[in-house]
């Protein structure tokens, strides 16, 4: 990608890299960052000039977990659609997901996909591949060959693979690839026709339930798993607080191992499905406030590596159904970054750990650039007014489908402008 | 005054909302009684029963409440209706909304669902049961039943037992006797104890002779048999030895203590035939009394609430 130089000043930075927050600005050629101004602004000979307006500018999101409809559900989510979501959300690069129809289990099908995304999209796609055929839980699928394809990780997404048996052999054949193994720590056998997590609350409402622990139980085996494979594993998204201590001693013995939360498991709780909303039934299920708690504290205080959306599109008609039969997951490529934001607002979370979790920690792991400000990088960027304050209308979202749980709730936090490669593919 | 569109649920009921279904119900329990049972309160309303699940007792006494009270009753056959085709719960109630009914009775197996359809229909919606959330007319029943005999419905200690985990009628009972200041126990295996339930306000007991010492009332629930083979009990004669009403346990309660149960009965599961037939204890057949006199107390007080305009 090549692109005119542009000069952005009068920003503030925010720069996960060096853990700066300060004013700044910065030149972009080429499709990288090309110098880094802290402080006083440069001035602007002959190149297009952004003046930030004082509001943030920080890398772009690294969204790790993203479901797409391509192939087989173009009507719920395209690259196209997901694309420009994106874009609207700040969001330069995302991790598409192997959950499709069919899955992403064979090499040919992950060039599709990335050749579709390419095609279709202005942000940057990657895909995770599935990490057993037709994410059936049984056999490996050919871990080397769809690395070679593109692949930048391995994962059943929803799916946990409930065999230990096959769930060692992925992890240790792995060892001889690279391959970075990303599950769904819920243990299937208690979790399966779940829509609410066992308390109080799911009980009063009648819901059929998991109880919280499904989530150490299967942690507990993959970390005991990593232990003895040696194989480099993320858990995709821990969500309860009896999970964090399993999390903290698997990290301090030093093995590969880190661990995502979404952004609903983040701000919300399971008194959000009083009104048995649909657009609040997830996998795994909104959990107990102290959980939330535990969960975005582990987070900001480094347990917790990485923020996803766990952007999960889903038609009308799936989510019109009885809380029990509706649809799990919930769209979030355009509410990331105001949903973090009121973690930063309420004083939970600085935005350079914000962006460490959701640009800098990601990238790391999937062995991508970006993430940060500075001299090389790409210019992948992200201009925001963290405090704008506006009431979500689900039916101003980009992606094509409309399922959020943020709707008609008071947001803070618009996003100005996006970059990828130094184009500018969002003007909010 | 009764400022409630629908019944969704003994929740959203105050404890003057119940006293006031039940006086007026107290009336209609008299005229049941008389040769001449019909009123005029809901001519020319129409009345659809929409039942999901297979239901004899409930249906056929909203359907005689509705009809004693002069309204034009429909039953929706749903299991050989379109719903078999795949129809969406939220398609049928913008169907049959457009036939302007007044009074909707509905039945569902989801939790939830009688409340997501009212949101869609202009009618009045009468939760007749909802997966395992709540069934209000019966708690409702249950309370003119108690309040009859006992005279009272308030200080009284009254014991739940059976399968609560999945039990509707556990839940909405559990919210009407504590509004209305009763002490209220549980007896169950741990198995079919829901999670949290030592929050509802209730004193929980796994040994059935402990927990029934004392109590006014013992209320028995059905259990379903697919529970019995080792899922949640081992067998039906460990579960009839343990958590089964026979007479002997049955004294341990206060002498003039009743027993009831929403039915249908499985005698020599969850309770003994002796008890379930003396008709010094049991209160069972009662019970199908007062629920054609509670839903027709309901059913007034819902109509007198629609506005003519729908």
């Amino acid at each position: 990608m090549t692109s005119p130089p542009i000069i952005f000043t009068n920003a503030r930075l925010i720069d996960p890299g060096t853990g700066y927050d300060g004013p700044g600005g910065l030149r972009v050629a080429g499709g990288v960052i090309e110098d880094v101004v802290r402080g006083g602004a440069e001035a602007a000979d002959g190149a297009d000039v952004v003046d930030c307006g004082g509001h943030v500018l920080a890398p772009g999101i690294v969204d790790m977990r993203v479901f797409v409809g391509e192939p087989g559900a173009r009507h719920r989510e395209s690259f196209r659609s997901a694309g420009e979501a994106a874009a609207a959300g700040g969001v330069t690069s995302f991790v598409a997901q192997p959950e499709t129809d069919p899955p992403l289990d064979d090499p040919a099908l992950v060039q599709f996909v990335l050749a579709r995304a390419r095609e279709a999209a202005h942000v940057r796609v990657h895909t995770m591949a599935a990490l057993t055929r037709g994410l059936g839980g049984a056999d490996m699928t050919e871990q080397q060959f769809l690395l070679d394809a593109g692949a930048v990780a391995l994962t059943d997404g929803d799916h946990a693979v409930a065999d230990a048996k096959v769930m060692r052999a992925c992890m240790a054949y792995s060892r001889a690839t690279g391959a970075l193994i990303v599950h769904h720590p819920q243990e299937p056998s208690l979790s399966r026709g779940a829509c609410a997590t066992s308390g109080e609350f799911a009980s009063r409402l009648g819901l059929t339930s998991v109880p919280a622990i499904a989530e150490r139980m299967m942690l507990e085996r993959d970390l005991t798993l990593a232990e003895s494979t040696g194989a480099r594993y993320h858990a995709d998204m821990i969500s309860t607080e009896a999970a964090l201590s399993p999390l903290a001693r698997a990290k301090e013995a030093g093995l590969s191992v880190t661990a995502g939360v979404s952004i609903h498991h983040l701000t919300l709780n399971e008194f959000d499905i009083a009104d048995y909303r649909s657009f609040f039934k997830l996998a795994p299920p909104l959990r107990a406030e102290a959980d939330r708690e535990a969960v975005a504290e582990a987070m900001a205080g480094g347990l917790i590596d990485v923020i996803v959306s766990s952007h999960l599109p889903q038609d009308e008609e799936a989510k019109r159904l009885p809380f029990e039969e509706a649809a799990v997951g919930a769209v979030g490529l355009e509410t990331f970054l105001p949903a973090c934001l009121r973690l930063v607002h309420d004083g939970r979370l600085s935005l350079t750990r914000l962006f460490e979790c959701a640009a800098l920690t990601p990238a790391k792991i999937l062995g991508l650039p970006g993430g940060r400000l500075e001299k090389g990088a790409p210019a992948d960027l992200v201009l925001f007014d963290p405090d704008a304050p506006f009431v979500l209308d689900r039916w101003q979202l980009r992606a094509r489908s409309k399922n959020t749980p943020f709707d008609r709730q008071r947001m803070q936090g618009r996003v100005l402008g996006t970059w990828v490669g130094g184009h500018r593919v969002f003007e909010g | 005054m009764f400022a409630h569109r629908h019944l969704l649920g003994i929740e959203q009921l105050s404890p003057s909302d119940i006293s006031q279904i039940l006086d007026l119900a107290d009336g209609y329990v008299e005229l049941n009684r008389q040769p001449e049972k019909r009123v005029a309160k809901l001519r020319g309303r129409t009345q659809i029963n929409l039942f999901y699940e297979a239901s004899t007792r409930t249906q056929a006494s909203f359907e005689l409440a509705g009809k004693r009270l002069g309204a034009d009753v429909m039953n929706m056959a749903v299991q050989v209706s379109s719903v078999r085709k795949g129809e969406t719960l939220i398609d049928t109630a913008l169907t049959l909304n457009a036939m302007h009914p007044d009074l909707l009775v509905v039945r569902h197996q989801n939790s939830g669902a009688v409340a997501l359809l009212s949101e869609k229909v202009n009618c009045a919606v009468l939760n007749a049961g909802d997966g395992r959330h709540e069934h209000p007319t019966q708690a409702l029943l249950d309370a003119l039943t108690i309040r009859r005999r006992k005279g009272r419905l308030q200080r009284l200690t009254i014991a739940i037992c059976g399968d609560i985990a999945n039990s509707r009628v556990a839940r909405s009972n559990i919210l009407c006797l504590n509004k209305m200041e009763n002490r209220v126990r549980v007896i169950a295996p741990p198995t079919l104890l829901p999670s949290g339930v030592e929050r509802f306000g209730v004193e929980v007991f796994t040994d059935m002779e402990e927990g029934l010492k004392g109590c006014d009332v013992v209320m028995m629930l059905r259990i379903q048999n697919e529970r019995l083979t080792g899922a949640a009990v081992p067998s039906t004669r460990e579960y009839f030895h343990r958590w089964g009403l026979t007479a002997e346990k049955l004294a341990l309660a206060r002498e003039d203590a009743i027993v009831m149960h929403p039915g249908p009965m499985n005698r020599g599961v969850e309770i003994d035939a002796e008890v379930a037939d003396d008709l010094n204890r049991s209160v069972i057949r009662e019970q199908v009394e007062m629920g054609v006199a509670v839903r027709m107390a309901v059913l007034e007080l819902l109509a007198a609430n629609l506005e003519d305009a729908a």
